[in-house]
């Protein structure tokens, strides 16, 4: 077996006194685009964010292409993995001083033509370059938050719910974009959303968690058949919740 | 020791007249403020009179570690209050202690080294009250804008990090209107000083007998001496509160963080 892009081995913290992973082990292959699904605070924001160690796990829990991300240069690893929250979180400026902010920051300055390449790449026409961030609709601000993280040529995007504040155009926009962008650059994707749906339809496969715990786990439509016994069909019923 | 004359304890009491006019329009306006007044009234004779006699037995002393440990006083009374201030602010004493001491001691150092003023209790004492003074309200202003700031633009700063950004790049924008707002004050008050009120240090040489000219002479070293106190205490102020809010890994701490939860 190939060596997964991230593996989680025994994972469990608390934040402020309070347990919230407990045993986590999930493991992603290169190029797949898994979900980690369930209801608000079962800890889902939290994996995903000692992924990228925007929260600090504990050694030897967390693994990307098999090396110990606390051993790693935490800005390298970022660099490597993009992130998309729920907030696009734009800053002030332009299009394009957003998406060139990652590059600056290790002192690359992207083209114009880079810079409309990556806005294609997030399904987005190259005159949305100089517009002012305040301009965009919530969808528009999302796809520029895709090109912003796309910008470093990252391997991996985390996708902290970027569909959950969006109207349903807007947000099946976004899902065709992720899933596109798989397909054109071999990206993996880590998605954490607490819509049944939207993971039956864009997920290899899903990850159930439930106060902190892996409770479930496996392609989406197995788990998502009325008559299974898995969790994931009683959380998609609404049982969990 | 020297005792306040009595001619002028008869000064104190008729401008206590005063007080008894603000109490009664609180009582008549039914303000409830007597008992504030009241007490204000008794704290600022008590305070004042303290002082008096404080610093008369420190100028007769006039020995430098008598000056130092007045100085020091002065600072940690100034950094508890400034603290206290600055609520959800994690370790927020000791940030504002130490930047009210680096402010203070830069400003007071180089005022000394320069030559403005001689360390004498007499020069150094006066002078270091209003620094001090100054520098607590620029601290307490600034951490609470930095605090404020890292709040509301949370989401920013993570986005910032998450794209590969050192605390210190995501941190920055937000930096800097902090300490803005921390030097607005002194520098606004700086470009009208004289225009519509008369500075205290000025008011108080020409009531007691110097020249207007003389006064003016004390009042722009003032001025100045504030807006360099005003800086060296905002950058350590800032610089000290941003810190208290990531981790070495570049990791953003908020007390009760969004997102964090779930």
């Amino acid at each position: 077996m190939t060596t997964p892009r991230f593996e989680v081995r025994d994972l469990s913290l608390e934040l402020g006194g309070h347990p919230v992973l407990r045993n986590v082990e999930i493991a992603i292959q290169v190029s797949e685009i898994v979900c980690l699904l369930g209801p608000s605070g079962s800890g889902k924001s939290t994996l995903l964010r000692c992924l990228n160690r925007l929260i600090e796990p504990p050694a030897q829990s967390v693994f990307f292409d098999a090396r110990d991300v606390t051993k790693m240069d935490v800005l390298a690893l970022r660099r490597r993995v993009g992130m998309v929250f729920q907030q696009a979180a734009l800053f002030p400026g332009t299009v394009a001083d957003n998406v060139a902010f990652g590059p600056v920051l290790s002192s690359r300055d992207l083209s114009d033509g880079e810079i409309a390449e990556l806005l294609d790449l997030a399904d987005l026409s190259p005159d949305y370059a100089g517009r002012s961030v305040d301009q965009l609709s919530g969808g528009e601000a999302q796809r520029v938050s895709m090109a912003r993280a796309l910008a470093n040529r990252p391997d991996t995007l985390l996708l902290d719910e970027p569909t959950s504040a969006l109207d349903p155009a807007a947000r099946r926009h976004v899902r065709e974009t992720i899933i596109r962008l798989r397909q054109d650059l071999g990206l993996t994707v880590i998605w954490v959303t607490h819509n049944v749906e939207e993971a039956a339809e864009v997920a290899d496969r899903v990850y159930l968690l439930v106060e902190g715990r892996i409770v479930d786990q496996g392609a989406p439509e197995h788990l998502l058949r009325p008559d299974s016994l898995h969790k994931t069909a009683e959380f998609a019923a609404g049982q969990l919740e | 020791m020297e005792n306040i004359p009595l001619d002028q304890l008869s000064r104190i009491l008729l401008a206590l007249a005063l007080v008894g006019v603000a109490a009664v329009i609180s009582r008549w306006q039914r303000l409830d403020l007597e008992k504030d007044i009241l007490v204000a009234s008794v704290r600022a004779f008590v305070q004042l009179v303290a002082i008096g006699y404080a610093l008369t037995l420190i100028f007769a002393i006039d020995s430098p570690p008598a000056i130092l440990l007045l100085l020091a006083l002065m600072t940690l009374l100034a950094g508890h209050t400034a603290g206290k201030r600055g609520r959800g602010v994690p370790h927020s004493g000791r940030v504002a202690l130490l930047s009210v001491g680096f402010g203070a001691a830069v400003t007071l150092g180089l005022l000394v080294l320069l030559g403005v003023f001689e360390f004498t209790a007499q020069q150094i004492i006066p002078i270091a009250g209003m620094v001090i003074g100054n520098s607590m309200n620029v601290c307490s202003l600034s951490m609470g804008r930095v605090r404020d700031e890292i709040n509301s633009h949370a989401a920013q700063i993570e986005a910032a990090l998450a794209l590969g950004a050192t605390s210190r790049q995501a941190g920055h924008p937000y930096l800097r209107v902090a300490l803005h707002a921390g030097m607005t004050p002194i520098v606004d008050s700086t470009k009208t000083v004289g225009l519509i009120a008369l500075p205290g240090a000025m008011t108080g040489m020409i009531l007691a007998g110097a020249s207007p000219l003389q006064a003016v002479q004390l009042q722009i070293i003032v001025m100045y001496m504030l807006i360099g106190a005003a800086a060296f205490t905002g950058l350590a102020s800032v610089w000290l509160t941003y810190r208290r809010f990531f981790t070495p890994q570049h990791q953003l701490v908020l007390p009760a963080a969004p997102g964090q939860s779930s």
